[in-house]
């Protein structure tokens, strides 16, 4: 059962060398950051802090030079990550770019394309959103309805794409639509697109959040015009190249650590002396974290290696989102909270944004069944 | 991992695949005896003496090798106490006394026991009780006792007296007797180069490897038989509810793997490291979830001594609550937790493994 070896994670003397320097970095930028706000780490959207990573180079940190890369390894950028969202960093805005954007845009992209956006990227000034969901297309991702038609000099699209976080705010949206017909192959005749926000004639319309927040929108598509250089990859190839990023999309630690912050803030409110039903609910927790920790890094160590650990990830995100919805669960049962976002305990409002946002632990990324379905292709059940 | 321990674990794999079949499991749950021509191959494949070093007859692996082989131990169910015999003989040969071929047992006082070591006129001597010492009957090289001496912890072998060892078994039939070791023979006794706690650690470093493998064997089981299984004209794998509950035991499995990894990745050098708590802890939940699910999906078949699922299952069971039990091991980082404090929780973390 090779899908399901996890290889020891590579150990990286220069990752431990990171991790004090970002520690470090972090203890003076985040120190007036309040727990509420920490606890939305990788949905804070801070440009300002964004392009402060940049020019620390901790922004595409793997990439070649060439595109504003620093050619460290994969651990290198998981030691970053982690300590990130660990702190409750606001990592949003650059976050889907480096992770699975920029990747994509270097392995499938025109020359032209690279030369213009990774540089971007990689000083954590050019941020992306994704436009695969429609209103009639969520798991059942290739059912897309989005149609880009060719035209001279380019395409011309129509169709609606829901959900895609930070699409107000982002530069780019990188578009799945369909460019063939419908046939037997429901993976064929689907397309990227790199899409400029700022020059494409698109509507954005916010959708608030259960939270209250506005982090996701609807993208409407009515007769825009893309040229024929916005082609991101092959006519034709975009399934294999959507599957691709979304490996990249799953296996990382924010798909365990999103409630982290009231873990911490628990165990502040528990103080010193907590009951010894407290302390084994805690232990739980750090047992859950350790294994967690060493798997995500292990997938980190062989996307670096090169090879496709899609099973794993899916493994991963899995395990992660269990605990990280427990984990609110948890909270409520060793301290008596009304949760209200705008407590001035920090524990009840972060509290209060945990269980708000818990739900989307096992959505976002590919819901609960579709990862649990993948596993079970892995284990040859389907 | 170093090439030396990817060996080792091909040949116990390979071994204990051919030995352990499921006619040699019935009988040695049925009688808790300790099959002969198992314990004599993995003797001569240099196994049983995997951490102790060559010029003292073993190996010359170390204690995380040893550890690793108790994944396919695990895997196979394989009766007898590689285990211990393994942990036993890497102390013994820490403090230079020769490790005997024959079979050991490892005998840590739980809370609430202990056993005083004194060395008096009448030459050393042990006194009191442990219960529930895995393979005590079985260890015909002797019994590895970790006892309170006067000056700290004393590492002694030790051969009870006769009628000393009273009989008892986990839900595997392996056996767990209770042993008094008053009028015990010390054959030899030293400084101890680890204490109770450290040797508890080291026993739940080894369960949860051996809970590591069981697992995988618990998931190997479950979609073999989903796949052979047809009910309403279909093999039980082509149902959507069948899939995602056997993807449950994988993600369970691939958990319990992942703290046994960090686990004997520790052990090799810090018995103290939280991976090891961890990995038992986690280990045990996984054992819940997954044995739960697989009997689940073996239907009545799966609830007899006849099909092989016990043979993991009950291991599982017992396993999950030797050398402490999940919320043993979860008190214990949870303590560890609140020493650190909310704001160094996550270095804690990291610094694990
Ligand atoms: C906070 C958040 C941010 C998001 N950001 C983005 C974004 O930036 N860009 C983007 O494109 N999308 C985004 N999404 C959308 C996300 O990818 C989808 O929610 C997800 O793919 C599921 O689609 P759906 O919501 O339409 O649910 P559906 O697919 O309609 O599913 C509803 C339920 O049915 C179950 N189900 C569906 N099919 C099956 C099946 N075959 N077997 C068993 N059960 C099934 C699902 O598991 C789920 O429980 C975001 C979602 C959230 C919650």
């Amino acid at each position: 059962m090779d899908a399901f070896s996890f290889a020891p994670p590579p150990a990286s003397e220069a990752a431990e060398r990171v991790r004090a320097e970002v520690r470090a970095f972090l203890a003076q930028e985040l120190a007036d950051r309040p727990p509420f706000e920490r606890a939305d780490s990788w949905n804070g959207f801070d440009a300002e802090f964004s392009r402060k990573l940049g020019d620390r180079g901790w922004v595409a940190m793997t990439w070649p030079k060439r595109y504003g890369g620093h050619e460290r390894s994969a651990l290198e950028r998981y030691v970053v990550l982690e300590e990130m969202l660990a702190a409750g960093a606001p990592v949003g805005a650059h976050w889907i770019a480096d992770r699975q954007s920029g990747p994509l845009i270097m392995k499938v992209g025109t020359d032209k394309q690279k030369d213009e956006v990774l540089p971007r990227i990689a000083a954590g000034e050019c941020f992306f959103c994704i436009g695969m969901s429609e209103p009639d297309s969520g798991s059942d991702l290739a059912s897309v309805r989005t149609k880009a038609t060719k035209v001279q000099g380019g395409f011309v699209v129509n169709g609606t794409k829901v959900w895609t976080t930070n699409a107000h705010r982002a530069h780019y949206m990188i578009l799945l639509c369909r460019t063939g017909e419908v046939t037997a192959n429901r993976h064929a005749g689907l397309s990227q697109f790199l899409v400029d926000l700022k020059a494409a004639d698109v509507e954005i319309n916010p959708i608030i959040d259960i939270a209250g927040q506005h982090h996701f929108n609807e993208v409407v598509f009515k007769d825009t015009f893309l040229p024929d250089d916005a082609v991101l990859g092959e006519v034709g190839g975009g399934w294999a190249q959507v599957t691709s990023e979304l490996a990249l999309e799953r296996s990382g630690p924010e798909r365990f650590l999103s409630s982290f912050t009231l873990v911490v803030e628990l165990l502040r409110a528990l103080g010193p002396n907590p009951s010894p039903q407290a302390t084994i609910a805690i232990g739980r927790l750090v047992a859950h974290f350790v294994t967690l920790r060493r798997l995500s890094r292990s997938v980190a160590g062989m996307l670096q290696a090169g090879a496709d650990p899609a099973v794993q990830a899916a493994v991963v995100k899995d395990l992660g989102a269990l605990i990280e919805q427990e984990i609110p669960e948890i909270a409520r049962g060793l301290i008596a909270a009304e949760p209200d976002t705008r407590s001035t305990s920090d524990f009840v409002a972060v509290l209060a944004h945990t269980v708000l946002n818990a739900p989307s632990f096992s959505l976002r990324g590919g819901t609960r069944e579709i990862l649990r379905g993948m596993i079970a292709r892995g284990l040859g059940l389907r | 991992m170093s090439e030396m321990r990817d060996m080792f674990v091909e040949t116990a794999e390979r071994l204990l695949r051919d030995h352990c079949t499921p006619a040699l499991l019935r009988e040695a749950a049925a009688t808790g005896e300790l099959p002969a021509g198992l314990w004599a191959a993995m003797v001569d494949a240099g196994l049983t003496k995997a951490a102790v070093a060559e010029d003292a007859g073993g190996s010359g692996a170390d204690l995380a090798d040893a550890l690793a082989l108790l994944v396919p131990a695990g895997r196979h169910g394989a009766p007898g106490p590689l285990a211990e015999t393994l942990l036993a003989g890497w102390l013994l040969g820490r403090v230079g006394i020769a490790v005997p071929d024959e079979p050991l047992a490892l005998a840590v006082p739980r809370a609430g026991e202990v056993i005083r070591f004194s060395d008096g006129a009448e030459g050393p001597r042990l006194a009191g009780r442990v219960t529930r010492v895995p393979w005590a009957r079985a260890a015909s090289g002797g019994i590895v006792v970790i006892a309170d001496g006067s000056a700290g912890p004393v590492l002694a072998l030790a051969r009870p007296a006769g009628g000393a060892v009273s009989p008892a078994a986990n839900l595997a039939g392996e056996p767990r007797d209770d042993v008094a070791f008053d009028g015990a023979a010390v054959e030899v006794a030293a400084a101890s180069p680890v204490g109770r706690d450290e040797a508890w650690a080291l026993g739940a470093a080894a369960r949860s490897a051996q809970m590591a493998g069981a697992l995988q064997t618990v998931l190997a089981l479950s979609v073999q038989y989903a796949q052979d299984r047809v009910q309403f004209g279909k093999p039980l794998a082509k149902l959507q509810v069948i899939q995602q509950n056997l993807a449950i035991i994988a993600t369970q499995a691939a958990a319990a793997a992942a703290g046994a990894d960090a686990a004997i990745e520790a052990a090799g050098h810090d018995l103290s490291s939280l991976a090891i708590g961890a990995a038992k802890a986690r280990a045990g939940e996984a054992a819940s979830i997954a044995c739960n699910i697989a009997h689940q999906v073996h239907g009545a078949i799966g609830f007899t001594r006849e099909h092989a699922l016990h043979v993991s299952t009950q291991r599982l069971w017992s396993w999950r609550d030797e050398f402490g039990n999940d919320a043993f091991w979860q008190q214990r980082l949870g303590e560890r937790a609140v020493a650190a404090g909310a704001d160094g929780l996550w270095a804690m973390i990291t610094a694990a493994a």
